[in-house]
């Protein structure tokens, strides 16, 4: 369904993406994870053409995302609901235009077929009659949920998730995974979890790959990341303040004078 | 020392040329975008109502007051040659031909032009311009377009309006203050103006609204690191817009001046 090989990206002199590839089945969960800043988002952009890739070729639904001219990456986006960090929610608009954006825009439905739709979204996340508030009256954890359902209105084939369950309290990160399980067993998405919530990793995903140093250095199942002996896997899975990420990233800091 | 010259000025090279790529390439696609299907009217009309209709008062203010000041200074400088009469023929043509077309555009920069960057600067930190593109939305269509069209099209209002405020202000001050008669103002004024003043006035606010849509879009669109980053955006915006605009204005009246002198 989704094929990722020898991606590489730089930002300046950072690089990103260093050779990653990956290949995620249809209608599975993938959880990503990977500590803040290595870029996870940025491989998720990827996949959606919001940001072209130096080198390397990804692969969704046998198309080559690089390849596609405007119209083409415009179809394959309709495919492909985001979950967004923050939300990202349009801060001009009602909850009820953002959930139906993507429809408003591309898809001439009726007026109240589009109300409906919209309305079936909200109450799929457990946000029911919000539709005429806006997005600054509402709490983080409401926002993801908002940005979660305006993913879902379109009917997406593949989901992308951008760190779900960062920055709301436990009950809401729960309830988020809740959702993305159900979701996946009820629609039969292909879902792409980037987080570092280990919590959530293990709950939501079929597979877990763990990202680092710009490459896919592990994956497995959540067992077999569980009992992974990789010493960076280790550290990075029990949150540990000692090990080969952090001892790198000192001697990387030694050598700048 | 030699050594970091060269690198601060090759860095100001760069940032120039990166400046100057991006601001073509924005130009030609908002230009082509402007011509493609679907055309959304209603976002044109919000953006007619956001920058036009709203900044009505200011435009309004500003140029009664610059009425004011100018029939008082040129007042202060024709009594002495005894030509008062003349005051309304210099305010109307300096109002129609510069100081209405600058002064709304720079009103026009500092009002719609810093807004546009601070509200795309501040779509581009929270991944709202990301999440346009992630529904397969074009940036440039949906946000610089209708900014665009509404700029290149209220300006040369806006000013037409400033024109007639501004004469205004000067004909309170020359009928009620400086006791020419109205009637005589009126026909000096409508005798001093002639077609091409005019013309020349309102043609270039066409590119002034152009500049204040690229640079404000290209600002917001560049924006990086936050909060302070959009601040930094919208200071850049109104001064490059200001920095063009006075520039601008010179290119066209030097043109103007050779084509129909």
């Amino acid at each position: 369904m989704i094929e990722i090989a020898n991606l590489y990206k730089s930002f300046g002199e950072h690089k990103v993406l260093d050779g990653l590839s990956l290949n995620i089945d249809k209608g599975t969960t993938c959880v990503i994870i990977g500590r803040s800043g290595c870029g996870k988002s940025v491989l998720l952009k990827h996949i959606m053409g919001i940001m072209k890739a130096e080198k390397g070729k990804i692969v969704v639904s046998d198309k080559e995302v690089g390849k596609l001219n405007e119209k083409e990456m415009n179809a394959l986006r309709m495919k492909i609901g985001y979950v967004f960090q923050g939300g990202a929610l349009f801060d001009s608009m009602t909850v009820g235009e953002n959930v139906g954006f993507g429809l408003i825009e591309h898809d001439h439905i009726s007026h109240h077929e589009l109300l409906e739709r919209i309305e079936e979204c909200l109450c799929l996340v457990g946000l029911c009659g919000i539709m005429n508030l806006m997005p600054s009256e509402l709490s983080g954890g409401m926002k993801k949920r908002v940005s979660l359902a305006r993913a879902l209105c379109i009917r997406p084939e593949i989901i992308l998730y951008d760190e779900p369950t960062t920055g709301v309290d436990p009950i809401t990160a729960d309830s988020i995974n809740d959702l993305i399980v159900n979701l996946h067993d009820k629609l039969k998405v292909t879902s792409i979890v980037v987080t570092h919530d280990m919590k959530s990793a293990y709950k939501v995903a079929d597979k877990i790959a763990m990202m680092y140093q710009g490459k896919i250095i592990a994956q497995g199942s959540s067992e077999e990341i569980q009992h992974s002996e990789h010493p960076v896997v280790h550290q990075f899975i029990n949150g540990l303040a000692q090990g080969p990420i952090t001892e790198t990233l000192e001697a990387g800091a030694k050598l700048i004078p | 020392m030699t050594h970091k010259f060269f690198i601060t000025f090759g860095r100001r090279i760069h940032n120039l040329l990166f400046f100057l790529g991006g601001m073509a390439n924005l130009c030609a696609q908002t230009f082509y975008l402007s011509f493609m299907p679907p055309y959304k009217k209603d976002r044109v009309i919000e953006q007619i109502k956001k920058s036009g209709f709203d900044s009505l008062p200011i435009v309004s203010l500003v140029a009664l007051f610059i009425g004011f000041i100018f029939a008082l200074q040129t007042a202060y400088f024709m009594q002495r040659i005894g030509s008062e009469m003349y005051i309304a023929s210099m305010v109307a043509l300096s109002l129609v031909r510069e100081l209405g077309p600058v002064i709304t555009a720079l009103v026009v920069a500092g009002r719609v032009g810093a807004s546009n960057t601070a509200e795309l600067g501040s779509m581009q930190v929270t991944e709202q311009i990301d999440a346009l593109e992630a529904f397969a939305t074009n940036p440039i269509k949906y946000l610089v377009v209708p900014r665009f069209l509404s700029l290149i099209l209220v300006l040369p209002v806006l000013t037409l309006y400033a024109d007639m405020v501004g004469i205004l202000g000067s004909y309170a001050i020359c009928v009620y203050k400086l006791g020419i008669s109205s009637s005589m103002y009126m026909q000096v004024t409508f005798d001093a103006l002639l077609f091409k003043d005019l013309f020349t006035g309102l043609f270039k606010t066409i590119f002034f609204g152009m500049i204040i849509a690229f640079v404000s879009c290209y600002e917001g669109f560049n924006v990086e690191g936050g909060a302070e980053g959009v601040g930094q955006a919208t200071t850049r915006c109104v001064v490059i817009s200001f920095i063009l605009i006075i520039m601008a204005d010179c290119f066209f009246t030097a043109m103007f001046y050779f084509i129909f002198p």
